[in-house]
């Protein structure tokens, strides 16, 4: 896994003492930290059982969500999280448009760290976008990528990894296959990440040769144009979204044609093992990657994955806040 | 770190169960300890008493007043309160009563569950040394430990209690 982009990241998201101060992609993370985060979002879960499902633990903190990318689950789950931590949170949705009144992302980076904010929970259309806004702030305030670009999507990765986890157990004995447009996914290039590095024996990745980049093979993944043939096997499917809006019209044939060779039914699940776990990031797009007797079905784990990824959040909120003003602040 | 001879702790057990008994005659009462020691010593009196609720455990991490100085204790637990504490009376079982600032966040924990009618504390060993307005109703051993003593519950098979020098200090 070393040829895939990189921004830095095992510099910038440690500090100094070597405590995980931002969470900018998975790479870089050694399992121990990715565990400790699963761990913790084990407690956080209980949490939100209880009637009061808040916690003091970031009283007095300010939380920024920074998106200049639409987003609903991962932007309300964020917000959800900060504040069942007792947190203040802010809510800047950027178009891109009024960006283009002159002011960059570091201007208004500079603006909410004049009012002290103590973190940023960062989507943006650029890769690296987040990294950029970790360099600039340093150790003043924690930065959580929540997706730049087709880079990364971290929050997304751990809670595949713990909803893996949490009905499968550890991921060491486990065929995991992700399926559909990895070419513009940020949230496949973090999942195969975070499997590695917790052991996954065999991640595959099953799509058509126009959304799976060719390089993917050299780094120890397998790769299948073929569904049935992919499938076969696999302990957990993880569907991934048609990304139709950063996709170039002649990448396919037609929707239908799509669903037809790569849409995931209940029928083509069969080739997978018995009682195959099928998650899906959201949106779903149904009829298209995955059909809605699937998506809704008893193997589908769909809902659950939004459950898990607010203690997630949770989680790495917490791990951050808690490195704050250990060193150079 | 220098280990002195610890003590027994069965027989603290005893007198910890002998002086909850009368407050145990209300129908129902909940116990819950607290990770890592309180909880068990909680397990231990919990089932010496027979008591009719499950055991609670919690665990404070998320509720300490100094997180924003020291961060998240490298290893958390999920809290789990098996039954509605809404009314009810609780004993709340700690290993070491020192500063108090670790049975006020586990109150605060426990009134996210609910209001409970009662609480009261029992600890193994009441080492003094109070920061907050927060006394144990039962305690088995009262200590002072000289500065650079500190007590430790070791466990949970067998459950040692140990005075250790804390090294570098007087």
């Amino acid at each position: 896994m070393r040829k895939a982009l990189h921004f830095g990241d095992a510099g910038t998201q440690h500090g100094a003492d070597g405590r995980l101060r931002h969470l900018l992609s998975m790479e870089g993370l050694r399992d121990r930290e990715i565990l400790h985060i699963l761990d913790t979002a084990e407690s956080f879960l209980e949490i939100g059982q209880r009637v009061i499902k808040k916690t003091p633990t970031l009283r007095g903190r300010t939380i920024v969500n920074l998106f200049f990318e639409n987003s609903t689950r991962t932007r309300s789950t964020f917000e959800l999280a900060a504040k069942r931590l007792s947190a203040d949170v802010l809510n800047i949705a950027v178009s891109t448009s009024s960006q283009s009144k002159g002011e960059s992302l570091l201007d208004t980076v500079d603006n909410l760290r004049a009012m002290h904010v103590d973190g940023f929970v960062i989507r943006h259309p650029e890769a690296g976008a987040a990294h950029q806004v970790a360099r600039h702030v340093g150790g003043e305030a924690l930065v959580i990528n929540a997706g730049d670009g087709q880079h990364a999507h971290p929050t997304q990765a751990l809670l595949d990894v713990f909803t893996i986890r949490h009905y499968r157990g550890p991921m060491e004995n486990l065929v995991v296959a992700i399926v559909g447009d990895v070419l513009h996914s940020r949230v496949a290039r973090s999942q195969i990440y975070a499997l590695s590095i917790l052991g996954c024996p065999e991640i595959r990745v099953i799509g058509p040769r126009t959304l799976v980049p060719a390089e993917l093979s050299a780094l120890g993944v397998h790769v299948y144009h073929d569904l049935d043939a992919g499938l076969r096997g696999a302990d957990v499917v993880c569907a991934l979204r048609l990304q139709r809006e950063r996709m170039e019209a002649h990448r396919l044939p037609s929707l239908d044609e799509y669903h037809r060779r790569f849409g995931l039914t209940s029928q083509r699940l069969e080739k997978a093992a018995p009682g195959a776990l099928v998650l899906h990031p959201g949106p779903v797009n149904r009829g298209v990657e995955i059909a809605s007797e699937l998506a809704d079905g008893p193997q589908s784990v769909i809902l659950a994955q939004v459950t898990h990824g607010l203690a997630v959040r949770m989680a790495v909120l917490t791990l951050l806040a808690g490195a704050l003003g250990g060193e150079e602040n | 770190m220098s280990t002195k001879p610890g003590w027994d702790v069965e027989p603290l057990l005893d007198a910890m169960r002998r002086s909850l008994a009368p407050w145990c005659r209300e129908a129902e009462t909940g116990m819950i300890g607290i990770y890592t020691g309180g909880a068990w010593i909680a397990r231990r009196l919990h089932a010496a008493m027979g008591l009719d609720l499950p055991l609670g455990e919690v665990d404070i991490s998320f509720y300490r007043d100094d997180f924003s100085h020291i961060g998240l204790h490298p290893q958390v637990r999920a809290s789990h309160i098996p039954f509605d504490v809404d009314g009810r009376q609780i004993i709340l079982v700690d290993d070491v009563c020192y500063t108090g600032r670790t049975i006020r966040a586990a109150m605060n924990e426990i009134f996210d569950y609910g209001r409970p009618a009662r609480i009261i504390l029992a600890v193994l060993v009441d080492r003094g040394g109070r920061e907050l307005p927060i006394q144990p109703d039962v305690a088995a051993l009262r200590l002072t430990p000289v500065p650079g003593e500190a007590i430790k519950l070791t466990g949970p098979e067998p459950l040692r209690l140990e005075l250790r020098q804390i090294e570098g200090r007087p």
